[in-house]
C-alpha cells in the first residue's frame, strides 16, 4: 500500500509534465488543425530560458542587488520565462506555419519538424555540447507520511500544475479572448465575419501553449536538474502521444490523458524492468487507440466546415 | 456607397465570377437572384474578403477600398457584415456567447448594450433561450441568431446568403418582417442573395440576375417580377 502511493505520487508528477505539454499541441490542433511538431522543443527552449532567468536572478540576489526569498525567485523564474517562451511560440506560428496556412497539411507538419531540428542545433551552436545544471532554486525536503516518502518538490510541481490548468480553463471559459478561441475550434473559417482578427487568436493559442510548455519545462528541470537539447524529442513525443489520447483538440482531454500516461508509466515501471517499460506502456495506449481511434473526447469526424 | 467593379473570382481553374458590377445603395434593399453555382455565394464572400479576388477587381465603401481591408476589419472599420450560407453558428457557445462574440471588436460598451437590447426586441425567442447552447436551437431560431449576431457584429450593410433555406413558410415571414424592421428602424443597407427568387423580388427595392458567374439583368424588383425572362427562368413560368 505504501508503494502504491509512492508511485501513485510519482505518477501525478509526470502527468503533470505530461498534461502541461500535451495542451499545447492539442489547443494549437483545436484552432488550426495542425500539429505543432515544434511543440517538444518548445518545452527544450522554455527549461533553457528558465536556466537564464533563474541563474540570473539568483545571482543578482547573490550580490545583493535583489533580497528576494528563494520561493519568490521560483515564481518570478516560472512566469518570466513563461512569458518569454510564449514569444518563441508566436514567432514559431508567424515564420514557420502562416505562410503555410493554405497548404497541405503535411507541408507544416514537416516544417514543424525542421523548426524543431533548428531549435535543438540552435541550443547546441549556442550553448555547446555539455549539458547544463539547473539552479536549485528550492531545498529539497523529504516528508515521511507513514511510511510515504514525498518531497517538497514533487508536491509543487504538482500544484504549480494544477494551478496552471485551472487558469487556463478559467481564461478559456470566462474571457472574451477565450470565447474566441473556443469559436475558432468549432468554425475558424466565419471567425472573421465576427470582426475577430484570426491570425490574433491563432498567435495566441501558440502563446499559451508554449507558456504552459514553459512551465513544464522549469518544473521538470527542478525534478531533473540536468538538462540538454534533446528533452524535447523524448517527452515532447510522449506528450504527444497524450493530446491524440486525449482527443484532438480537447483541452479536458489533454490533461486527463496526461496523467493517465504518467500513470501507466509509472507503474509499469513498477512491476517491470525498466528496460521494457515504455515498450508495454506504449503498447496498452496503443490498444486503447485501437478502441478508441478519436481519444477520450475527440470529435469523431473532426474534418472541419470549409466555406 | 458599396461599388463593385469588374469582380472577379476563381476557385483554383474554376473560375465563378467573370467580372460583375453592381453597387449596393446607403439604406436600400437590393437582391441577387440566381441558380444553384452561379456564383452568388462567391460574391458575397469577395465582398467580405473570405476569398482572393483577381487582378482588375474594384470594391469601394463610401470611397475607401475596399482591398486595403482584411475580412475582420471589413465587419469592424466598415460594418459591412455577412451571414453565410448555413448560418454557421458556434453550436458549442451559448446564444449570448454568439452574439457577444460579435462584438469582440467593438469598443462602444453603450451601444452594444442598447444594440442587444434591440436584437431581443426583434428577436424575443433568443432571449428566452439566453443561456441555451445555440447547437440546439430550431432552424428557424439558429436563422435569428444568425441575423441577430451579424447586427451586432456592424450595422450598416447586412449580406444575407439564402436566408430562407429550410425554413417553414411561417418562419421565414417572421425572419423576413424582422429583416424589414433592421432595415427600416436602423437604417442597415442590405444585400440579399436568394434562389427563392419571387421571395427576393417581393422583398428587394432592386435586384440583379446572376447566370454563370455574369450579371445577365438588372432593374427594379417590380419589373424583374414581371420581366418574362425572369418569369420562365426564375418564377416558373
Ligand atoms: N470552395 C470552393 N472551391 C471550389 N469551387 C467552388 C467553391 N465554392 C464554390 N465553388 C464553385 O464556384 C461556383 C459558384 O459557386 P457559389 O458561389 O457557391 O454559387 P451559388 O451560391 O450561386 O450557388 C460553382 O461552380 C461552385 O462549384
Ligand atoms: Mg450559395
Amino acid at each position: 500500500m505504501q508503494l502504491f502511493f509512492q508511485n501513485l505520487i510519482n505518477a501525478l508528477q509526470w502527468g503533470s509534465f505530461y498534461a502541461l505539454i500535451a495542451l499545447g499541441y492539442s489547443m494549437v490542433y483545436g484552432i488550426l488543425m495542425l500539429f505543432n511538431f515544434a511543440h517538444g522543443d518548445i518545452f527544450m527552449v522554455g527549461a533553457y530560458i528558465g536556466f537564464g532567468v533563474a541563474t540570473g536572478l539568483t545571482a543578482l540576489a547573490a550580490m545583493g542587488a535583489l533580497a528576494l526569498p528563494n520561493w519568490v525567485i521560483l515564481v518570478l523564474t516560472i512566469l518570466i520565462s513563461m512569458f518569454l517562451t510564449s514569444f518563441v511560440g508566436m514567432l514559431v506560428e508567424r515564420i514557420g506555419y502562416r505562410p503555410l496556412r493554405e497548404a497541405p497539411r503535411a507541408s507544416a507538419a514537416i516544417t514543424g519538424l525542421m523548426i524543431g531540428i533548428i531549435l535543438e542545433t540552435g541550443n547546441l551552436a549556442i550553448l555547446g555540447a555539455q549539458r547544463i545544471r539547473f539552479p536549485s532554486l528550492i531545498k529539497s525536503t523529504t516528508y515521511d507520511l507513514g511510511g510515504v516518502f514525498v518531497t517538497n518538490k514533487k508536491i509543487m510541481i504538482v500544484v504549480v500544475s494544477l494551478v496552471l490548468m485551472l487558469a487556463l480553463n478559467e481564461f478559456i471559459r470566462r474571457t472574451r479572448w477565450g470565447m474566441a478561441m473556443r469559436a475558432m475550434a468549432f468554425d475558424y473559417v466565419v471567425i472573421p465575419l465576427m470582426g475577430v482578427p484570426l491570425n490574433t487568436i491563432a498567435s495566441l493559442t501558440f502563446a499559451l501553449g508554449s507558456g504552459l510548455a514553459a512551465a513544464a519545462g522549469i518544473l521538470f528541470a527542478i525534478a531533473y536538474p540536468v538538462l540538454d537539447p534533446y528533452i524535447g524529442i523524448i517527452y515532447g513525443w510522449k506528450a504527444f502521444v497524450a493530446a491524440i489520447l486525449g482527443g484532438r483538440g480537447s483541452i479536458k482531454g489533454a490533461c486527463l490523458a496526461g496523467f493517465l500516461l504518467g500513470f501507466i508509466e509509472i507503474f509499469v515501471g513498477a512491476y517491470m524492468p525498466s528496460t521494457v517499460r515504455d515498450l508495454i506502456a506504449y503498447s496498452i495506449i496503443l490498444l486503447i487507440l485501437v478502441f478508441r481511434p478519436h481519444g477520450f473526447f475527440g470529435e469523431p469526424h473532426s474534418a472541419k466546415l470549409r466555406l | 456607397m458599396l461599388k463593385v467593379e469588374n469582380l472577379k473570382v476563381s476557385y483554383g481553374n474554376i473560375k465563378a465570377l467573370h467580372g460583375i458590377d453592381f453597387r449596393i445603395d446607403s439604406g436600400e434593399i437590393v437582391c441577387i437572384i440566381g441558380a444553384n453555382g452561379a456564383g452568388k455565394s462567391t460574391t458575397l464572400r469577395a465582398i467580405s474578403r473570405l476569398v482572393k479576388v483577381e487582378e482588375g477587381t474594384r470594391m469601394t465603401y463610401d470611397g475607401k477600398n475596399l482591398l486595403d481591408f482584411p475580412a475582420d476589419q471589413v465587419v469592424s472599420e466598415l460594418g459591412i457584415t455577412h451571414v453565410p450560407e448555413g448560418r454557421r453558428l458556434f453550436g458549442n457557445l451559448t446564444v449570448m456567447e454568439n452574439l457577444k462574440l460579435a462584438t469582440f471588436a467593438r469598443k462602444d460598451n453603450d451601444q452594444i448594450g442598447k444594440d442587444l437590447e434591440r436584437m431581443f426586441g426583434i428577436f424575443p425567442r433568443l432571449k428566452e433561450r439566453e443561456n441555451q447552447k445555440s447547437g440546439t436551437l430550431s432552424g428557424g431560431e439558429q436563422q435569428m441568431l444568425a441575423i441577430a449576431r451579424a447586427f451586432m457584429s456592424g450595422r450598416k450593410v447586412m449580406l444575407l446568403d439564402e436566408p430562407s433555406m429550410g425554413l417553414a413558410p411561417l418562419l421565414m415571414m417572421n425572419v423576413f418582417d424582422a429583416l424589414k424592421e433592421i432595415n427600416q428602424q436602423e437604417g442597415t443597407a442590405i444585400m440579399l442573395v436568394e434562389q427563392n427568387a419571387r421571395l427576393a423580388l417581393q422583398f428587394s427595392a432592386r435586384g440583379y440576375v446572376l447566370e454563370n458567374g455574369n450579371l445577365v439583368l438588372e432593374g427594379k424588383s417590380a419589373d424583374l417580377l414581371n420581366d418574362p425572362e425572369v418569369q420562365k427562368a426564375y418564377l416558373g413560368g
